[in-house]
């Protein structure tokens, strides 16, 4: 096989196994089952194994299924877009502002409109950070307000214009009905109205926000789950250093 | 039998400074009221429905007598006066105020004897509901037996009620005990209650009474056709407590989020509207013999779960106490923890059997509600399932009132079907392969886990006693607790709050406070 072709490993290579789950509203017998199996036989798929069926009452039926999938992907055409700035830890991101930028950064964060999650915007904000990373917080050389949950756009606004900030960081964890891409877009079109969008950077995380989702809403980057504060705070740092050696 | 050997002194020492910090609230109390209490007042006595802008009555009716200054004396006062007047029902008027035909100010005043008179009747009429709703629940747990220990509670959140009764009936047939359904997200910040049946939300569903008397119907089926007795559980926090608490005690819910101070710390409303709105709405939980619970899972998601166990217990102390005050007893009381230590950390699970055993013997028999992983489920659902697995473990063995059952997709999404069945595998599986596993083991003497919950109770002890000292709005200020900062008159609500005229008067209160001994 060419090193160039992926597909799934299951225990040998490129076997193409998978593994799959899911509920259909049908019976838990054999019937329930047949649909099941068409149903993956529609997605393309070979082999098919329904290892469990398991009754989820009121008329659902659970499904635990294997199978062997044709599809494969071409290594040498996957694109990503994704935050490309150097990662540093803490104390080299202090450093680099340091030395680099020779003043505190201000990041205005907030978890907006209605969402009243504040474990995303905590996790890279407060001090204490999240996994043993520290928050922004922390950081000798960032200036970092956290509003917390259920800010306003309107009010998130007015604090980064009052505070001068560099960064706005905006945290949404609900998605549901996507509301997040709403609350989002509505951010960053009330920013272009007061003319704030290209004071300052823009950037928004969350479990279902990608890089590629935030530029696409207008944002200048975009983080998704599993991210720490040196993360943000490098790209941020270095960032802002390069607009400044843009300027001068 | 797992036993800690909690210092006696200790406890004392921790309940006297929770029930002094509690205790000097009684100026609140006695002398402020606040508007979602007196649409509560005007719920009770009968008022219901919307304006077709969606306005509810009962706000309607407040705002009116709030906008001409005459909400002193409560709602209840002026309301029984147009009664006396008009000859129409209380729904009738509020109906004619959104029209713009009454003005409450301008009715002739009636003698106050027919006001107390009438205000006597529609009061107890009301009441006499409440009560018959919690003989009904008592009488179906005498018909199908006691709760499992641990209960197992599960959560849905579709958005739309009719969705969430579907999901509700499956997790109930499949051994959940207890059903939440989740508020939308910003409901908490609303300064009203929401009418009718919905059908969209984010993040959870509306709670409406009409929504409550949907799910209460499904699930008084499933509890005739499994013989078990299903629960329901809503919200009773944010702006609308009271409300909230009464539309559950006139629809028969089970169980209330009702936290003292979650709202402060965690929505940012007034603290002064929030103490005065959980007095009285865990009065009328404790009326209607509604189980309150409590938020304390909330400090350890936004701080670390063993430097910051101590706010836990420091809290579950508080809210003990705030809700005697109430006269809600300690069969009621659902103080609330959680299992949220770092995974990786070594020996994490022996330090969340020394919290959870803490929990257990310094509320001996209080229903407490354990909730599960959330801040280390990161996606990873095999690993998700098996930290709610070793927490199912944790709970049964220490035989906590209500287990909040985790779910593998925990940070991914809301509740799948499948999700919430998975995790209701989990817990009966768990729950009847160590059924009595309990009663053959020992802590070995002087334990790390008696060590480390003695340990906890110390530093919660000498936290409380801090706060007695400086007060409990000042150690707010400071961030205290939850390293969040609150002050006395910021936050959400505190122009909803007033000062209460000699005359004021709220039926409900007075005869609840009297059938509750307070």
């Amino acid at each position: 096989m060419k090193h160039n072709i992926i597909r799934p490993y299951g225990d040998k290579s490129g076997d193409g196994k998978v593994q799959l789950s899911f509920t259909l509203p049908v019976p838990p017998d054999d019937w329930g089952k047949e649909a099941a199996k068409q149903l993956l036989k529609q997605m393309g798929f070979e082999d098919i194994i329904i290892c469990g069926i398991r009754d989820l009452h009121e008329g659902f039926t659970h499904f635990i299924a294997y199978a062997v999938t044709p599809c494969s992907v071409d290594s040498s055409k996957i694109k990503v877009k994704k935050v490309d700035t150097p990662v540093m830890e803490m104390e080299e991101v202090d450093e680099f502002i340091k030395e680099n930028i020779r003043r505190k950064i201000t990041v205005v964060g907030a978890c907006i409109e209605s969402d009243a999650h504040t474990v995303g915007i905590d996790a890279i904000m407060n001090m204490k950070g999240y996994n043993h990373r520290y928050g922004l917080e922390r950081y000798q050389w960032f200036n970092a307000i956290n509003l917390g949950a259920q800010v306003p756009c309107e009010e998130l606004l007015r604090r980064a214009r009052e505070e001068n900030a560099d960064a706005v960081l905006v945290s949404q964890v609900v998605t549901q009905n996507n509301i997040h891409i709403h609350n989002l877009t509505r951010l960053i079109e009330l920013a272009e109205t007061e003319k704030l969008r290209d004071k300052m950077l823009f950037i928004c995380g969350g479990p279902k926000i990608s890089h590629e989702l935030a530029i696409e809403l207008g944002y200048d980057a975009g983080f998704g789950p599993g991210t720490y504060a040196n993360e943000v705070a490098s790209y941020i740092a270095v960032t802002l250093a390069k607009k400044l050696a843009q300027k001068s | 039998m797992l036993k800690l050997e909690l210092d006696p002194d200790m406890q004392k020492r921790a309940r006297k400074a929770a029930a002094s910090i509690a205790g000097s609230f009684q100026w609140l109390f006695d002398d402020y009221s606040s508007v979602t209490i007196e649409r509560t007042v005007l719920r009770l006595l009968g008022i219901d429905g919307a304006t077709e802008d969606g306005t509810p009555y009962p706000n309607v009716v407040v705002d009116h007598l709030q906008q001409r200054n005459a909400l002193l004396r409560g709602a209840a006062i002026p309301l029984a006066n147009a009664i006396i007047y008009t000859g129409m029902s209380a729904q009738q008027i509020a109906e004619e105020i959104a029209q713009g035909n009454l003005d409450l100010t301008k009715t002739p005043v009636a003698s106050p004897d027919k006001i107390f008179q009438v205000l006597d009747e529609l009061s107890d009429k009301m009441l006499k509901h409440i009560a018959k709703q919690r003989e009904t629940r008592e009488q179906l747990l005498q018909t199908y037996g006691p709760r499992r220990i641990p209960a197992i509670y599960v959560i849905v959140a579709t958005g739309n009620i009719y969705e969430d009764v579907i999901q509700a009936k499956a997790a109930a047939y499949e051994g959940a005990d207890i059903i939440a359904v989740i508020r939308s997200t910003a409901q908490s910040l609303l300064d009203y209650v929401p009418y009718g049946a919905t059908t969209e939300g984010f993040g959870g569903t509306y709670a409406t009474q009409e929504n409550f008397r949907i799910m209460r119907a499904a699930l008084d089926e499933v509890s005739a056709s499994e013989k078990r007795y299903i629960g329901l559980t809503n919200y009773a926090s944010g702006l609308c407590m009271p409300e909230i608490a009464a539309m559950g005690a006139m629809e028969r819910l089970d169980h209330m989020l009702n936290d003292a101070m979650y709202g402060i710390l965690f929505r940012d409303i007034n603290p002064k509207r929030t103490l005065l709105d959980q007095y009285f709405s865990r009065m009328i939980n404790a009326y209607a013999g509604i189980e309150i619970q409590t938020g304390e899972d909330n400090y350890l998601t936004t701080s670390d779960a063993i430097e910051k166990a101590y706010t836990v217990t420091a809290s579950q102390l508080l809210n003990e106490q705030f809700a005697l005050l109430s006269g809600v007893k300690p069969e009621k009381m659902g103080l609330g923890h959680a299992f949220e230590i770092d995974p990786d950390l070594e020996d994490s699970f022996t330090y969340e059997l020394a919290h959870a055993l803490l929990t257990r013997e310094l509320f001996p028999g209080y229903p407490v509600k354990y909730m599960p992983p959330t801040k280390f489920a990161t996606g990873n659902i095999f690993k998700t399932y098996l930290m709610d697995a070793m927490f199912n473990f944790a709970g049964k063995l220490t035989h906590q009132g209500v287990q909040l059952l985790g779910m593998m997709t925990e940070a991914i999404h809301t509740p799948h079907l499948a999700d919430r069945s998975l995790a209701i595998e989990n817990a009966l599986y768990i729950f009847n392969a160590i059924k009595s596993l309990d009663e053959n083991i020992t802590l070995v003497p002087d334990s790390f886990i008696n060590r480390r919950a003695n340990q906890v109770l110390k530093e919660a002890t000498e936290f409380l006693e801090r706060v007695e000292k400086e007060g409990l709005f000042k150690a707010m200020e400071r961030g205290e607790f939850a390293d969040i900062k609150r002050t006395e008159n910021g936050g959400k609500g505190l122009n909803g709050v007033f000062r209460k005229d000699v005359e004021y008067f709220n039926p409900f209160l007075e005869k609840m406070k009297k059938e509750l001994g307070l």
